[in-house]
């Protein structure tokens, strides 16, 4: 068959179509975006943004229902904001078939905390794949679909961020011929999850965990090599490839499936090996489990709780003698943190919201970088939605003390993520606070994602465009103002104005992404720092816009200065906003 | 004949400047060329200057993307200053390929950090083989500064045993039609420089 090159999400999506299956929700979030973005590519699929996680499983819940075979994506923080209709799809069962893909992030490269989700499998009551590799994370995919077919349950799939972006030779396989099995189909007493259904179906989740239990101990992905005997490695996903990388030649029991576990199968293998290590990122999830079954084993008290492996954190825990690679140039390096881009509409706004003093409470998307020096735009950030209603606790928490001093922030797609409940909560318990909702026209952070306030859907075809300020307005918000964050004089008056009035207030920052490339932004040409009027107060350095550099030594007659500043022709879009903070006219 | 030992590239530098793309290129040569070929990188915040850096790992039969650090043979950095930030990922005897444009951090630009500008005589006076050149310049005479990377690639090429023709048929696949020319040209220069 044929040899691709392939991501880990790539092959997901790869492997969804494969296993015959045309149905998918989700909500964008690295590392999980591509899945979706890649199945979408794919003939006769039908494959839809939801505005949140939530939203997608159920829609992949209401279709499984009607006897699809249904699929919903999120990134692992994602799994919280769906836990609700999770946990209880697990009772009911589906009547189709329902895998869930977390993507989790250990290291934290992209996200604002690295829970483990595997977690999610033992507390939900649901089987949980794990792959190693893009291979397995194609081949897998249509694993879950069956056990979730065979035992009327939905099925986790977990990736991690080294499994979803790293790629890899996938050999292809033949696409199954997808088979409609849609059909309305009433059964109440299994889907209506009142108490007397709920006890019943309660009693069908054991015996199905028992039947499940059974099945992992011939499940072929579970996968013993008997090697050295002296050291034996139970392991699963991504850390197995690292371990393998460093240690060769020692027995290993990799796990693809993770819950539940084999444990005749783990037995066994314990009783091939005399010294077991157990090779997990993140929380003793495995160790535990093995522990409680009587099997001595070492894990956590050796590996590292945090962050994610890679073959050295395996090979220095296990031979703790070893030495670690040290690097020869040891003077510090200046940090390169990611940076809102040349030309970014948040820019100006958080360059004038810093004047008000007031408390900013951010949330998840790439305004949260104006968190960094020198704009030091956020005060908090703590998860999808959350600053709307942080702002508003606050707000009533200090009373005269907070009167115009609290204000939220939130992007477009996050206000529809999860943004709408606690403004329409501000309506109604009268707030104080300020709200800026900075409407940029797309999912930015992950890469201009279609939502449901830009007129397109993930298949591209036309859709209904939701207006954010009826829909403020319709939450019970009076005071709205639209602004363009790049005309500063308008946006600090704006802000001003707001924070003095009582009772809620929205402003709406509107200015497309400068990478989006549907806004059709027509370049302007790049601004120059004129030498002769530039007296060096570096304050158009307080924009952190990347063109923009610091000269030191260029002195003028006259002048106190030490040096000036410079504009990267090559970098500047030409917004023009160090124009309007420049004091003395230098730079046009 | 193919090396059966697994063997480690570092691709380093900031994001925007086709790092992505360039590993992407070489893996598709090594996988032409007969080899299994694994690679690793972050993306998500890459878009917005931050650091990038991407793993090639190659060979008959490669488990971890990820390469242990002081493992690593080969690294070949889009940026001055971020060689010197993977130094503990190389060998004692690694070779180095670098482009000389500086792209100075935040913390240098406000002028609270200062800037490496003596990295090339740091790694010439550790490294026994250090290429440093400007790509961007070549990449200019070629037609276009955003094709650095593939003048990159072309000086990495002469470190590998990979014939000419498996590198020409990876970019003629890499690039859309237009853009094919302008790089085989780009990869020459890497070449010769």
């Amino acid at each position: 068959m044929k040899k691709e090159l392939m991501s880990g999400n790539e092959a997901i999506a790869r492997g969804v179509y494969e296993a015959g299956v045309r149905f998918a929700a989700a909500y964008p979030g690295t590392p999980s975006t591509e899945i979706m973005e890649e199945f979408a590519k794919y003939d006769d699929v039908y494959a839809e943004w939801a505005p949140n996680e939530k939203v997608a499983v159920e829609v992949a819940i209401g279709a499984a229902l009607g006897g699809a075979r249904a699929l919903a994506v999120m990134k692992h923080v994602g799994v919280n904001v769906a836990a609700d209709p999770i946990f209880t799809v697990s009772y009911t069962g589906i009547e189709g078939a329902l895998v869930i893909i977390s993507a989790d992030d250990p290291s934290m490269h992209s996200s604002q905390n690295e829970q483990d989700n595997r977690n999610y499998a033992k507390f939900a009551k649901i089987p949980m794949l794990e792959p190693a590799d893009p291979q397995e994370a194609k081949d897998y995919v249509s694993l879950a679909f069956q056990i979730s077919e065979q035992f009327d349950t939905p099925v986790f799939l977990r990736s991690t961020t080294r499994v979803s972006h790293s790629k890899s030779v996938v050999t292809l396989s033949e696409p199954q011929m997808h088979e409609d099995k849609t059909t309305l189909k009433h059964n109440a007493g299994k889907y209506v999850m009142v108490p007397i259904n709920a006890r019943t179906r309660r009693v069908e989740v054991e015996k199905r965990q028992m039947a499940l239990k059974k099945f992992a101990e011939t499940f072929p992905e579970n996968k013993m090599e008997i090697n050295d005997p002296e050291v034996g490695i139970i392991t699963a996903g991504m850390p197995y490839n690292y371990a393998k990388d460093v240690f060769p030649n020692y027995s290993y029991l990799k796990l693809g499936m993770i819950y539940p576990l084999p444990e005749k199968l783990i037995r066994h293998f314990a009783s091939k090996v005399k010294k077991i290590y157990v090779v997990e990122e993140l929380d003793p999830y495995l160790e535990e489990q093995i522990k409680a079954m009587g099997i001595p084993v070492t894990g956590k008290d050796i590996f590292p709780y945090t962050n994610e492996f890679d073959p050295g954190v395996i090979k220095n825990a296990i031979n703790s003698d070893l030495q670690g690679a040290v690097s020869p140039y040891k003077e510090s390096l200046a940090q390169r943190p990611p940076n809102l881009c040349p030309g970014c509409p948040h820019r100006g706004l958080f360059y004038a919201l810093k004047k008000s003093k007031a408390y900013v409470h951010g949330d998840i998307g790439c305004y949260t970088l104006s968190y960094m020096k020198p704009l030091e735009g956020l005060h908090s950030c703590i998860c999808m939605g959350a600053s709307i209603g942080m702002a508003h606790g606050m707000s009533k928490a200090l009373k005269e003390k907070g009167k115009g001093k609290v204000v939220g922030v939130i992007g477009d797609s996050t206000f529809l993520h999860s943004g709408i409940t606690s403004l329409l909560n501000m309506a109604y318990n009268n707030s104080d606070a300020l709200i800026i909702i900075l409407d940029n026209s797309t999912t930015a952070m992950t890469g201009m994602q279609e939502h449901p306030g830009t007129g397109y859907t993930l298949m591209g075809k036309e859709a209904k465009k939701v207006n954010l300020n009826v829909l403020v307005s319709a939450l019970g918000i009076q005071n709205i103002r639209v602004i363009d964050p790049n005309n500063l004089k308008e946006t600090k008056n704006a802000i001003n104005e707001e924070l003095a009035s009582s009772g809620p207030s929205v402003i709406i920052a509107q200015k497309p992404c400068a990478l989006f490339k549907r806004a059709n932004i027509k370049p302007q040409p790049p601004l120059k720092v004129d030498a002769d009027k530039c007296e060096g107060c570096k304050s158009c350095l307080g924009l952190n816009c990347p063109p923009i550099s610091w000269k030191e030594g260029v002195t003028k007659v006259g002048s106190k200065r030490k040096g000036i500043s410079f504009i990267d022709e090559t970098l500047c879009n030409g917004c023009g906003l160090c124009a309007q903070v420049c004091k003395f006219g230098a730079i046009s | 004949m193919i090396d059966s030992k697994v063997k480690s590239i570092l691709f380093a530098g900031v994001g925007g400047q086709g790092i992505l793309r360039a590993s992407d290129i070489i893996c598709m040569a090594m996988m032409e060329a007969g080899f299994d070929v694994k690679k690793s990188e972050v993306h998500g915040m890459a878009q917005r200057g931050g650091c990038v850096t991407s793993h090639v790992r190659y060979g008959t039969k490669v488990y971890s993307p990820l390469a242990e650090s002081g493992s690593i043979e080969t690294l070949v950095s889009f940026e001055k200053m971020e060689a010197l930030r993977y130094l503990k990922f190389l060998t004692k005897d690694a070779s180095i390929i670098l482009n000389t444009e500086e792209i100075y951090p935040p913390a240098v630009n406000m002028g609270e950090a200062t800037y490496p500008y003596d990295a090339i005589c740091f790694l010439k006076n550790h490294y026994p083989n250090v290429i440093a050149f400007n790509a961007a310049e070549l990449a200019q005479k070629a037609g276009n500064i955003k094709a650095a990377n593939v003048v990159l690639l072309g000086a990495l090429s002469n470190l590998m045993n990979v014939e000419k023709s498996v590198w020409e048929s990876v970019i003629k696949k890499s690039f859309p039609k237009k853009l094919v020319k302008l790089n085989l040209d780009a990869f020459q220069m890497g070449i010769a420089a």
